[in-house]
C-alpha cells in the first residue's frame, strides 16, 4: 500500500514539474523573439487613425496595453505575475479581438466542441483500426490479410491536410452530401440545433477517423503478429479453442495494452490535432480560436489555448501512468 | 559466409570479393525497400537535377499567361497567377526534401546524443534530462509554431520553421534511444568493454552507437517525413513563408485561388499526387529498412 502511495506521489510530483517547465517555456519563447506585439498593435491603430494620434496618446495607449498583456515591468516580474495569474486563477486577461471578454470564457466556450468531435472520432478510429489490425495480424499467413494491411499502408502516409482536402472534394463538391461551408448556430441548445451540429461535424469526423485508422491498423497488426507466435497461443490452439476465441481472448487482450497507451497519448494531443481539422472545416473549437487569434495578434487567447493543450497532454500522461498497472498486471509499482 | 569458409577453405579463397559484397547487400533487399528507395531516388534526383535546366524563378508571378492547359511547353499547364505548375512543383519537392533532411539530421543527432548519454550515464543526470524531455513532449508543436509564426511574421526565412521543428522535435527520439541505452547498459559486451579499460565515451562510441544505428536510420527517415508534413501543414494554413515553393505552399495557393471552382484541377491534384508519392516512398523505405534489420537479426 505504501509502495502504491509512493508511486502516485512521485508521479504527481513529476506531473507538476513538467507542467511548470512547459508553462515557463511557452512564456519565454515568444519574448525572445525580436518583435513586440504592442508595436504592431499601435501601428494598426495609428494606421486606422491615419496618423492623427499624439505622442502622449500613444504613450498612454502603450501603458494600458502593457498592463492588459502582462508586459509591464522587467521579465522576471512579468514571469511571476504570469505564473500567479495562470496557476491560481486561470486568468489570461481579456481577449483583444473580443474586448473585454476574458480569454478563459472564450476558451471554455470552445472546449466542448473540440472534445466532442475529437474524443468520438479518435475512439472510433481506435476501435475500427484495432479490429482490422487484429484480423490482419492474426491471419498474417493468409493472402487476404495482407490486403487489409495494404489499406493501412496506403492510408497512413497521407498527410492529414491532403486527406481532408480530398474528403471535402469528394463529399461536398463531387458528391454534395455535406455543405461546403458548414454553419454552427450559437446560443441556447435546442434539439434541432443539436442535430445540425452533429450533421456538420460528420465530415471532419470522417476525415479524422480515416487519418487515425491507418496507423492503428499497422501498429495493431505488428503487435498481433508477434503475440500470435507466443507459446500460450499455441497451447490454446492445441487445447482445441476456436480461432475466434484465440483471436479475442488470447491475442487481443495481450496485444491491446500498448495500444491503450497509444490511445491515451493521442487523446492527450487532440488539441494539437484539432487545430488543422477545425481550420479546414471551420469548426468552432479551440483550434479555430487559436488560428483567428494568431492572425489578429490576440496573444492572450493564444497563451490560453496553448496552456490548455499542455495541461491536456500532461494530464493524459499522468492518467495513463496511474491506471496502467490496473489494466496490465505484468507491470509492477517501482 | 563464415560457415562456408570454415568447411571449405579452398572455396572461400576462390570467392571473389564482389560476390561477398553482393551477399552483404542482399539481406537489405526486400520489395518494400526497393519500391520506397526507387520512388525517393526518382523524386529526389529529379527535383535536384531538373532546376539546373530552368532559368526562370518559378515563384515569380505573371511569368506566363494564366490558366494555360497542359502542353509541351508547360507539362502541367500554368496557374491563375501565371506560374508554371510543373516547375513550381519541382522546386517545391526540392525545398521540402531539403528542409526535411536538414531537420532529420539535426533531430537525429540531438536525440541520439541526449538519449544515449542519459540512458547510459544514469543517476541524477538522467533524472534531470528526462524531466526536460518529458516537458518538451507535452508542449504541442503546432500551436507553438503558430505563435512564433505570428510573432515573426514577414521576417522569417522558411528554414526558420525547420529550426523550430528541430527544437521541439527531438524529445520523442531521445526517449526511445534512452530506453534502448537502458537495456544495453546491462548487457555483457558492455561490461566486457568496461572491464577492459574503455572509458564512458569509448564505450558509447564503439559499443553502444553501432547498436542503435539501424534504429537511427529509420528514425531519421520518419523525422524527414514529419518535418515535411509539419512545414506543409503550416503552409497550407498560410503561416509559413508561402512565397517559397514547398509542397504545402502550392496547395495553399491553389486553395486560395479556388483552383477547383475555376476548373484548374491540375493545380490542386498534381501537388497532392506528388506529396502522397513522396510520403509513400519515405514510409516504404522506413518500414523496409525496419524489416531488413529485423531479418538480419533473425527476428522475422
Amino acid at each position: 500500500m505504501i509502495g502504491v502511495l509512493q508511486y502516485v506521489a512521485k508521479r504527481v510530483g513529476l506531473y507538476l514539474v513538467v507542467l511548470f517547465i512547459g508553462l515557463t517555456i511557452t512564456f519565454f519563447l515568444p519574448r525572445l523573439m525580436p518583435t513586440n506585439p504592442i508595436d504592431g498593435y499601435i501601428g494598426q491603430i495609428q494606421a486606422r487613425a491615419s496618423g492623427a494620434l499624439t505622442a502622449e496618446a500613444i504613450a498612454s495607449l502603450r501603458e494600458n496595453l502593457e498592463v492588459l498583456y502582462g508586459l509591464k515591468g522587467d521579465l522576471f516580474t512579468q514571469y511571476v505575475s504570469y505564473l500567479e495569474r495562470v496557476v491560481l486563477r486561470f486568468d489570461f486577461g481579456p481577449s483583444f479581438s473580443f474586448y473585454p471578454q476574458p480569454v478563459s470564457q472564450i476558451i471554455f466556450g470552445a472546449v466542448p466542441y473540440t472534445l466532442g468531435l475529437l474524443l468520438c472520432s479518435t475512439t472510433i478510429a481506435w476501435i475500427l483500426g484495432n479490429l482490422v489490425g487484429l484480423v490482419a495480424g492474426y491471419f498474417h499467413t493468409k493472402r487476404a490479410a495482407s490486403v487489409l494491411e495494404i489499406v493501412g499502408i496506403l492510408l497512413y502516409p497521407i498527410p492529414y491536410y491532403i486527406l481532408a482536402v480530398t474528403v471535402i472534394l469528394m463529399l461536398s463538391y463531387v458528391i454534395p452530401i455535406f455543405p461546403l461551408s458548414p454553419s454552427f448556430p450559437v446560443g441556447e441548445m435546442t434539439p434541432q440545433k443539436f442535430g445540425m451540429i452533429i450533421y456538420n461535424s460528420l465530415l471532419p469526423a470522417i476525415t479524422l477517423i480515416l487519418a487515425g485508422f491507418g496507423w492503428n491498423i499497422l501498429s495493431m497488426k505488428a503487435l498481433a503478429v508477434s503475440t500470435t507466435e507466443e507459446p500460450y497461443v499455441t497451447y490454446a490452439r492445441l487445447k482445441g479453442t476456436s480461432n475466434g476465441t484465440r483471436m479475442l481472448r488470447y491475442v487481443f487482450r495481450n496485444a491491446m495494452l500498448p495500444q491503450v497507451t497509444a490511445l491515451a497519448l493521442s487523446l492527450g494531443t487532440i488539441f494539437n490535432g484539432a487545430l488543422l481539422t477545425e481550420m479546414l472545416f471551420s469548426y468552432p473549437g479551440v483550434g479555430l480560436i487559436m488560428r483567428t487569434a494568431a492572425s489578429s495578434g490576440d496573444y492572450n487567447v493564444l497563451y490560453g489555448a496553448i496552456t490548455i493543450s499542455i495541461i491536456a497532454v500532461a494530464t493524459a500522461g499522468l492518467i495513463i501512468d496511474l491506471i496502467y498497472p490496473l489494466i496490465d498486471p505484468r507491470i509492477r509499482h517501482k | 559466409m563464415s560457415a562456408s569458409t570454415a568447411t571449405a577453405p579452398e572455396a572461400a579463397t576462390s570467392t571473389p570479393t564482389a560476390a561477398r559484397r553482393r551477399d552483404a547487400l542482399l539481406w537489405l533487399l526486400n520489395p518494400r525497400l526497393a519500391i520506397g528507395l526507387a520512388i525517393i531516388l526518382i523524386m529526389g534526383v529529379g527535383s535536384f537535377v531538373l532546376p539546373l535546366f530552368n532559368t526562370v524563378d518559378p515563384s515569380v508571378q505573371a511569368t506566363y499567361l494564366k490558366n494555360l492547359p497542359m502542353s509541351f511547353e508547360h507539362p502541367l499547364g500554368t496557374n491563375a497567377i501565371g506560374q508554371d505548375i510543373f516547375w513550381f512543383l519541382v522546386f517545391a519537392v526540392r525545398n521540402s526534401l531539403t528542409l526535411g533532411i536538414l531537420v532529420g539530421l539535426g533531430v537525429t543527432v540531438i536525440a541520439t546524443t541526449i538519449g544515449l548519454s542519459a540512458g547510459y550515464i544514469g543517476g541524477n543526470f538522467e533524472r534531470v534530462v528526462m524531466l526536460f524531455v518529458d516537458s518538451f513532449i507535452t508542449i504541442p508543436l503546432l500551436p507553438i509554431l503558430i505563435i512564433l509564426g505570428a510573432v515573426i511574421r514577414g521576417n522569417s526565412n522558411f528554414l526558420t520553421v525547420g529550426v523550430i521543428i528541430m527544437i521541439f522535435g527531438w524529445a520523442w527520439g531521445a526517449r526511445t534511444v534512452r530506453s534502448m541505452a537502458l537495456t544495453l547498459r546491462e548487457r555483457e559486451f558492455i561490461n566486457m568493454a568496461k572491464f577492459s579499460g574503455a572509458n564512458t565515451f569509448d564505450v558509447l562510441l564503439r559499443e553502444v552507437f553501432p547498436y542503435v544505428t539501424s534504429y537511427m536510420l529509420v528514425a531519421f527517415i520518419n523525422t524527414v517525413l514529419f518535418a515535411i508534413n509539419t512545414e506543409a501543414t503550416l503552409a497550407v494554413i498560410g503561416l509559413s513563408k508561402v512565397e517559397v515553393p514547398t509542397l504545402g505552399s502550392i496547395i495553399f495557393w491553389a486553395l486560395n485561388y479556388n483552383a477547383l471552382f475555376t476548373g484548374n484541377y491540375v493545380w490542386i491534384v498534381a501537388p497532392i499526387i506528388a506529396t502522397v508519392a513522396l510520403f509513400l516512398g519515405l514510409f516504404l523505405t522506413s518500414t523496409g529498412f525496419n524489416q531488413a534489420f529485423a531479418s538480419k537479426r533473425g527476428v522475422a
